[in-house]
């Protein structure tokens, strides 16, 4: 058979183009529900890993469901919109980040730690390459930091993927994002060795500057939406 | 019968492990090399992951090759291989969704790996299925292993730690020593493997240039 005929070649390509295409097209589809519950189960693991909650080996779905107490949506004026479970979880927090702070629903996550209550905010911010994200724990008082996780789309290994590290994300506990005067003021992620005046430091990353300035963004402007929210009632630094 | 392993698929697959090395002899795939060696453990997902894909769109296109239009095998070459991680990539997502997490970021470097081209222009475009598959899993793992001895030294001198277990003792950074800092960064990939193809030149002399 002649393979160099124009005709020859045509219907190869527009065969090959549809066979593929169908291809792909039924392997997506038929894969999308599991695809689906993994994503969903891996951001409920990465919400445990804020709370320091190990869930290797276990079930981090019967987890989520028993420590997970609460699931509020909220406008930045702290009012509930909604407090029904699985409302907050389904919420598209990229897609709520883009619109105007007055017309966004944040989701809350309240969660029971050994009968201590403790809030949890979901943080997404952009690193050097792309996208990072992440949650952060507080305490009862909603204001110390009880725990942190970051994950990161394409930062680079050994700099600015070490956001993702454990020994990172420890450094955030106990830090305050209330200064003594009861205003918001987020917390620094600086050069180590450099001290803020003004509110609580942690070390950033030797060589991932860049990624450590957009942890520090992404806590700014993510915990800055629930300000309203974390000064309701927020026992003792209230005058 | 003719044996399974006939003494050319042999010299198949052993070639580009030395003699013919993607990295080293023919300095192709550098920049994926570069990308994600400051780590042991993304080298060697990353090895892997070549080598396997290398593999089985090699077999493809062997075994399609007699009907190839010739003006555009190029393109097939590319959908193939992009089809093949399109495929592997979404099966990682529905059951291995952990790995795929890792594996996010190399997806793209693997479809653009010029090993992967030159391997289907050069090989599999004239030679038979199972010959295909074998030197496709050779020049991964030539691949493989030129990643992961970089790897090697860029975390041991660059991070103190191999697969991220810290190995130098805390003992030896209070006598005074510190990470190399320009081991994690790109350049020092670059001097590496210029130090590696150095060593295997001066050890075969039939590589050297005149």
């Amino acid at each position: 058979m002649n393979t160099n005929k124009n005709s020859y070649t045509l219907i190869y390509a527009t065969v090959m183009v549809i066979v593929v295409a169908l291809m792909l097209a039924l392997v997506s589809s038929s894969l999308k529900d599991i695809q689906t519950a993994n994503v969903e189960l891996d951001k409920k693991k990465q919400i445990l890993s804020s709370l320091n909650i190990s869930f290797e080996g276990q079930d981090a779905a019967a987890l989520y469901k028993k420590h997970i107490v609460k699931e509020l949506v909220l406008n930045s004026k702290a009012e509930v919109l909604s407090d029904v479970m699985g409302d907050a979880f389904k919420l598209d927090y990229i897609k709520e980040l883009a619109k105007n702070i007055d017309d966004r629903k944040l989701p809350l996550y309240i969660a029971d730690v050994d009968g201590v209550t403790k809030y949890i905010i979901p943080l997404r911010g952009a690193g050097l390459w792309g996208p990072i994200w992440g949650y952060i724990s507080l305490n009862e008082d909603k204001n110390t930091v009880y725990g942190s996780f970051y994950s990161h789309a394409s930062e680079t290994p050994g700099l600015g993927a070490e956001i993702s590290q454990a020994n990172f994300q420890q450094e955030f506990v106990g830090k305050r994002v209330l200064n003594d005067n009861n205003e918001f003021v987020s917390i620094a992620v600086m050069k180590p060795g450099q001290v803020s005046d003004t509110q609580d430091e942690v070390d950033g990353i030797s060589g991932g500057t860049i990624t450590s300035k957009g942890v520090e963004k992404m806590l700014l402007s993510c915990i800055g939406q629930y300000e309203a929210y974390l000064k309701i009632s927020n026992g003792g630094t209230e005058e | 019968m003719s044996k399974l392993i006939s003494d050319k698929t042999k010299a198949v697959f052993l070639g580009p492990l030395s003699k013919n090395n993607p990295i080293t002899v023919q300095v192709l795939g550098i920049c994926s090399a570069l990308a994600v060696t400051a780590k042991l453990e993304p080298a060697i997902v990353m090895g892997l992951s070549v080598t396997i894909i290398v593999a089985f769109s090699n077999v493809i296109i062997s075994l399609l090759r007699n009907t190839i239009p010739n003006r555009i095998r190029i393109i097939v070459q590319l959908v193939v291989v992009a089809a093949l991680v399109t495929i592997v990539s979404e099966i990682l997502k529905a059951f291995a969704y952990d790995v795929s997490v890792q594996l996010s970021v190399y997806i793209g470097l693997i479809i653009t790996n010029c090993i992967l081209m030159g391997r289907l222009e050069a090989f599999a475009m004239s030679n038979k299925p199972w010959e295909s598959f074998v030197d496709g899993l050779g020049n991964g793992f030539g691949y493989a292993w030129i990643l992961v001895a970089v790897a090697f030294f860029r975390e041991l001198f660059g991070s103190g730690t191999l697969f991220g277990l810290r190995v130098i003792p805390q003992a030896v950074y209070d006598a005074g020593y510190v990470n190399n800092g320009l081991m994690i960064l790109p350049p020092m990939a670059l001097i590496l493997v210029a130090c590696i193809i150095w060593v295997h030149r001066a050890r075969n002399k039939e590589l050297q240039e005149k």
